[in-house]
């Protein structure tokens, strides 16, 4: 076989070069010190995995009542098992555990419909979402009207709780740090020193001290006998805490905003909540997206910090588990569980983050 | 640590003033809120916890539901506050709760100072040793030129010290930063003992790798009693917390239980017996409860050594040894005044 210009055809590359064979030897054995190397890093890799199946899946025990089940030597499910429903929803009465179910299947529901491009009205359901979706969780969850039970908030617990509580702080803390934020930027000079002041405070101290404060110091301020909700006590130090972590997010990303489009508003005769809320704001909030959710991931993990006002959020009940006398000895299942779980949210809230960036990158794009 | 200690020391001083606005106050909120709130541990194996379906259980907790059973004539009307170490005391004083039984050691500072009364002692602890049975050690006396693994700082180093310098004996410590890390080194045999609260002890024993073969030593060598806790200024309620505790620990020492109580209340002739159960002499009058009040106990919760034994004792995991927690007629050291 000779080509028409009296050449001979090119041959195939020689096979060590392609497909699986070449690729290992271009990248994991292209020289003496990088196949030591590699199989160094399988050996590693080796005394890691292995131990780590075999703990988890091989010599696991999944099915069965109470620690006699217990038998396989490595990990014991049946902890997370047998307490699965006290992780989910706490001391919630078991007869109600429907009422929390269906308050997330809406918020699912709700997020799925957001997110469908053929769904008519999105900006209405955005809004039911973010304002009447709140209210009929609150109903769902306390109780005392339709009929429902009340059940009270000291019963909450479990991931509802953890879930309940970095809920209210993420929608809440966002507009409250967008108003902090311009406030800050703001020219009136009130309005700007108390935004500095308040952020500055909040942001100054730990939130450890800030649950610490309403858990312990805030009972001895009001008068007898009037209790004040301790769940609503945490809430209002988060949602405080996280607003002013979050205004500073905002407010980098209105610096981020060229003088340009403050003068574009101004030239269009935009008074000064017209030009904020059409034309520097959603400039301003699409910028800063890995940064609010970041912020938001961090006050989902944040949340665990309950556990030292005694709220039975997820990780204060897996806690408890393992205290159990019945249970002593199986911390390593329960903080494995735990982890998995914070792992997931978080790592949805992440790769949501990146698609709203995906969506919403018009004409930036390089 | 002495900063926290000035700081509720001054908000003890501050809420001490309005505590005296309880007298009578506490009994009457309770029975008009239908149940008692109850502070407890958010969880220590035995003494606080919940079991898989969420219902607290554990010999702090019995104390609550026993204090119920004698207000209400049912123990389960209770509520239970979970609470951590630091915020107790506040939950107690600002009213939040109405007992607080949470493994809190009797001492006089917090007697004293932050406005608050011990009603009793319903488990006495204080600093054990763990051997391994190999070293075939039946005594603390015969640890002599043992190794220790002890958490570095801690006053449980400094009990340490005094008992083997009082005793003239000598100790190699071994010291580590936290309480996981000391209990591993244990089970891995890098030291001879191990020494803690003794509750801690048969805690930590039930982890190891091999439980049965270790040994939680007879000795005590600290005081720690614990106890449920009201607020100071109203002597009903703490009167009621208090007998509550009494009435079980009488009730074991004349052999009533909850499965022979109503049968004792019907037939017994021994008259302690029928003062407890308020077929004769004062009855529940002085405290304000109905005269069957420690017949509810007995029968809902138990007497104390039915609640030891669930609990801590040897129908729970834990399996601790009696020790001093005995009657003070069979060589330990729970006593309870008469009834009558």
């Amino acid at each position: 076989m000779i080509n028409k210009n009296g050449t001979l055809p090119d041959l195939p590359p020689p096979s060590t070069n392609i497909g699986v064979i070449g690729w290992l030897r271009n990248n994991l054995f292209p020289s003496p010190l990088n196949t030591l190397l590699t199989f160094f890093a399988i050996y590693i890799i080796y005394l890691v995995i292995v131990p780590t199946v075999d703990w988890a899946f091989l010599n696991s025990n999944w099915v069965g009542e109470s620690r006699d089940a217990c038998t396989g030597g490595g990990a014991c499910w049946v902890f997370i098992s047998a307490r699965f429903d006290l992780f989910m929803y706490g001391f919630y009465p078991e007869s109600e555990y429907w009422r929390i179910n269906l308050a997330f299947a809406i918020l699912v529901l709700l997020l799925v419909l957001l997110n469908i491009r053929q769904v008519p009205q999105r900006g209405w359901l955005a809004a039911f979402t973010l304002i009447c979706y709140p209210v009929i969780t609150f109903y769902l969850f306390s109780g005392g009207v339709f009929g429902l039970d009340p059940v009270d908030t000291s019963k909450w617990g479990g991931l509802s709780l953890t879930l309940i509580l970095s809920g209210v702080g993420i929608v809440a803390s966002l507009p409250l740090g967008v108003i902090l934020a311009l406030g800050r930027n703001s020219q009136m000079p009130i309005v700007k020193a108390a935004s500095i002041v308040f952020i500055e405070f909040w942001r100054g101290v730990p939130l450890i001290t800030v649950l610490f404060m309403s858990s312990v110091m805030l009972p001895l301020f009001l008068p007898e006998g009037t209790s004040f909700d301790k769940l609503l006590r945490a809430m209002i130090g988060i949602v405080l805490f996280e607003s002013a972590y979050m205004a500073e997010v905002v407010r980098g990303g209105l610096a981020a905003i060229p003088r340009g489009q403050y003068e574009a508003a101004k030239a269009l005769g935009l008074n000064y909540w017209k030009s904020m809320a059409l034309i520097i704001l959603p400039q301003a909030l699409k910028l800063v997206i890995p940064g609010i959710v970041n912020t938001f991931i961090a006050l989902f993990k944040d949340t665990t910090l309950v556990l030292i006002i005694g709220l039975f959020d997820l990780l204060t009940t897996i806690e408890a588990g393992f205290k159990d006398s019945h249970w002593l000895g199986y911390a390593l299942e329960g903080y494995v569980f735990a982890a998995l779980v914070y792992w997931i949210f978080c790592f949805s809230m992440s790769r949501y983050s990146q698609h709203l960036e995906r969506k919403l990158s018009t004409g930036h794009a390089r | 640590m002495k900063k926290i200690f000035a700081f509720t020391s001054a908000v003890a001083l501050l809420t001490s003033i309005s505590a005296t606005a309880f007298a009578g106050a506490t009994l009457e909120a309770v029975k008009k809120k239908g149940f008692i709130q109850c502070g407890v541990n958010t969880g220590v194996p035995g003494f606080a916890g919940t079991d898989d379906k969420g219902t607290w259980r554990g010999i702090d907790v019995d104390v609550c539901r026993a204090a119920a059973a004698a207000v209400f004539g049912d123990a389960s009307k209770v509520q239970y506050t979970p609470l951590t170490a630091k915020e107790r005391f506040t939950a107690l004083q600002s009213g939040e709760i109405d007992i607080l039984s949470r493994n809190t050691t009797w001492t006089l500072t917090r007697d004293t100072s932050l406005g608050l009364n011990f009603a009793g002692v319903n488990y006495y602890d204080g600093q054990g040793f763990m051997v391994k049975k190999s070293l075939g050690v039946n005594s603390a006396k015969e640890l002599d030129g043992a190794s220790f693994c002890i958490q570095a700082g801690t006053t449980t180093e400094l009990n340490l010290t005094d008992y083997f310098r009082s005793n003239n004996m000598a100790y190699t410590p071994i010291t580590f930063d936290t309480s996981p890390e000391t209990a591993a080194a244990f089970d891995a045999g890098r030291c001879d003992a191990l020494t803690s609260d003794q509750s801690q002890l048969y805690a930590l024993r039930i982890q190891l790798k091999d439980p049965e073969g270790a040994v939680v030593l007879p000795e005590i060598i600290s005081k720690e009693p614990l106890g449920p806790v009201v607020r100071q200024g109203d002597d009903e309620w703490f009167n009621i917390v208090r007998w509550s505790l009494y009435a079980m620990v009488n009730a074991e020492e004349l052999g009533v239980t909850s499965e022979n109580v109503d049968q004792m209340a019907a037939s017994s002739k021994d008259p302690n017996i029928l003062r407890l159960l308020g077929q004769e002499g004062i009855k529940g009058k002085g405290m304000g409860l109905e005269d069957n009040w420690a017949v509810n106990i007995i029968k809902q919760v138990g007497n104390y050594g039915e609640i030891f034994e669930r609990n801590v004792g040897q129908g729970s995991p834990l399996k601790i040894a009696r020790g001093i927690n005995q009657l003070w007629n069979k060589g330990g050291i729970q006593y309870a005044p008469p009834i009558r």
